[in-house]
């Protein structure tokens, strides 16, 4: 017969007034809404003491990862729309949502959470490249970094067929800025700045302005200008054309794919708030990551599509 | 019928059947690529990893198709030009 010792019982009792304190949290927060401030910060403090909580739990690393995510992607998708708002779907701009104001010059979402993206960027980056090591024992973030950069190198290569040198830095930058900032929508009142038109168009304008550089760089303008007459010259005005209707494509469907999963998930809460969005938002997170794959991929055709025409032998062997 | 009873009537009729139809289309297409890449998948397994991740290229431009519907439904339900026109002339 297992006897119980109070002291266990000591211990746990915790955890379980936690979990009490976590669900009245959430219970108040959908019939209520949030507020005020100290609603927020008193909910979200008593989340991340039971997460602590459950993380010494669960022995399994993987495991207790997993439901980490679950549970973050779960409050992430809950408190980023509102149920208590009568329409449900936050279809604002998130161009025009004031963040913070500076005397005359007022901060919109987009700039601010690309900033934010930004800067997470720049702080990974800056840890993992603070002291690189070339000997056996390198550490866990140098070897990610390294890993995150050879994929795309070796994507550059296999597409392009040319030098990844040159087209690794404005590629890497879009394939981690769109993945990054989809990653984060797991945040609590993130959001993508992706979903929104301004960045996307920005984006394709950059891979529109980077076309005829890296072509003419490529090929000497003459040699530029004949992709326009390639077939025929009948074919010029469909050609550039095309160079139009590709560049607004590139745009729309990065636009859409993210604005499409944001109005599903918030319909998805009107209908049933708790569980029931996480699959919708998991697959939200595997379709963000496929379009900064499909973004990056194209940008590079599109960019390359005018290559000297040696293949490009790799060097330092990166395979 | 009011003018903007048609509207508006016509509005969430066409916002439906355009994602319907756009919704269709890329269905079919969709699931083209995918039966061929299964295809290509069980004739080649060694490539396995490449083909899946060309197709998962080629699903996402596929795609696209109704995403472009999608996003003129929510202009037709969210920011329609004829019924903020009808509504003003309504006004006058």
């Amino acid at each position: 017969m297992i006897k119980t010792e109070p002291s266990q019982i000591l211990q746990k009792a915790p955890d379980i007034l936690l979990l009490g304190v976590v669900f009245i949290a959430l219970i108040v927060r959908y019939f209520v809404g949030f507020s005020g401030l100290m609603d927020i910060v008193w909910s979200l403090v008593a989340l991340m003491a039971f997460l602590i909580r459950v993380c010494l739990w669960i022995k399994n690393p993987v495991g207790r990862w997993i439901l980490i995510f679950l549970i973050f992607s779960a409050w992430g998708s809950s408190v980023h729309f509102k149920p208590s708002v009568i329409d449900g779907i936050d279809l604002r701009n998130i161009d025009v949502i004031p963040i913070l104001t500076i005397g005359p010059v007022t901060i919109g979402g987009t700039v601010f959470y690309s900033w934010l993206v930004m800067g997470v960027l720049t702080l990974i980056s800056w840890l993992a490249t603070r002291n690189l090591k070339t000997t056996l024992r390198v550490s866990a973030l140098q070897t990610a970094m390294e890993s995150v950069v050879r994929s795309i190198r070796t994507q550059i290569i296999e597409v392009s067929g040319d030098n990844p040198a040159r087209y690794l830095p404005i590629m890497g930058t879009f394939f981690l800025f769109i993945g990054m900032s989809n990653l984060m929508t797991v945040i609590p009142w993130f959001r993508a700045p992706t979903a929104s038109l301004s960045t996307t168009v920005a984006f394709a304008l950059c891979v529109f302005c980077a076309m005829p550089i890296f072509g003419i760089q490529n090929a000497g303008i003459k040699g530029y200008l004949k992709k326009y007459i390639e077939p025929t010259p009948i074919m010029l005005p469909m050609n550039i054309l095309s160079d139009f209707s590709s560049m607004l494509s590139l745009a729309f469907r990065l636009y859409g794919n993210m604005l499409s999963g944001a109005i599903l998930g918030s319909v998805l809460m009107m209908l049933a708030p708790f569980i029931v969005p996480l699959p919708i938002q998991i697959l939200g997170l595997f379709t963000g990551m496929i379009q900064a794959y499909v973004f990056t991929l194209l940008a590079i055709i599109y960019v390359s599509s005018v290559s000297p025409r040696q293949p490009f032998e790799d060097h330092l062997n990166f395979y | 019928m009011e003018p903007t009873t048609l509207i508006g009537a016509i509005s969430v009729l066409a916002a439906g059947l355009c994602v319907a139809i756009g919704g269709i289309g890329s269905a079919l297409g969709e699931g083209n690529v995918a039966a061929n890449a299964l295809r290509a998948m069980a004739q080649q397994p060694d490539e396995a990893g490449n083909i899946t991740k060309t197709m998962y290229a080629a699903m996402a431009v596929v795609e696209s198709t109704a995403i472009y519907s999608l996003f003129i439904t929510m202009m037709i339900m969210y920011f329609n030009p004829f019924w903020n026109y009808a509504v003003e002339a309504a006004a006058k």
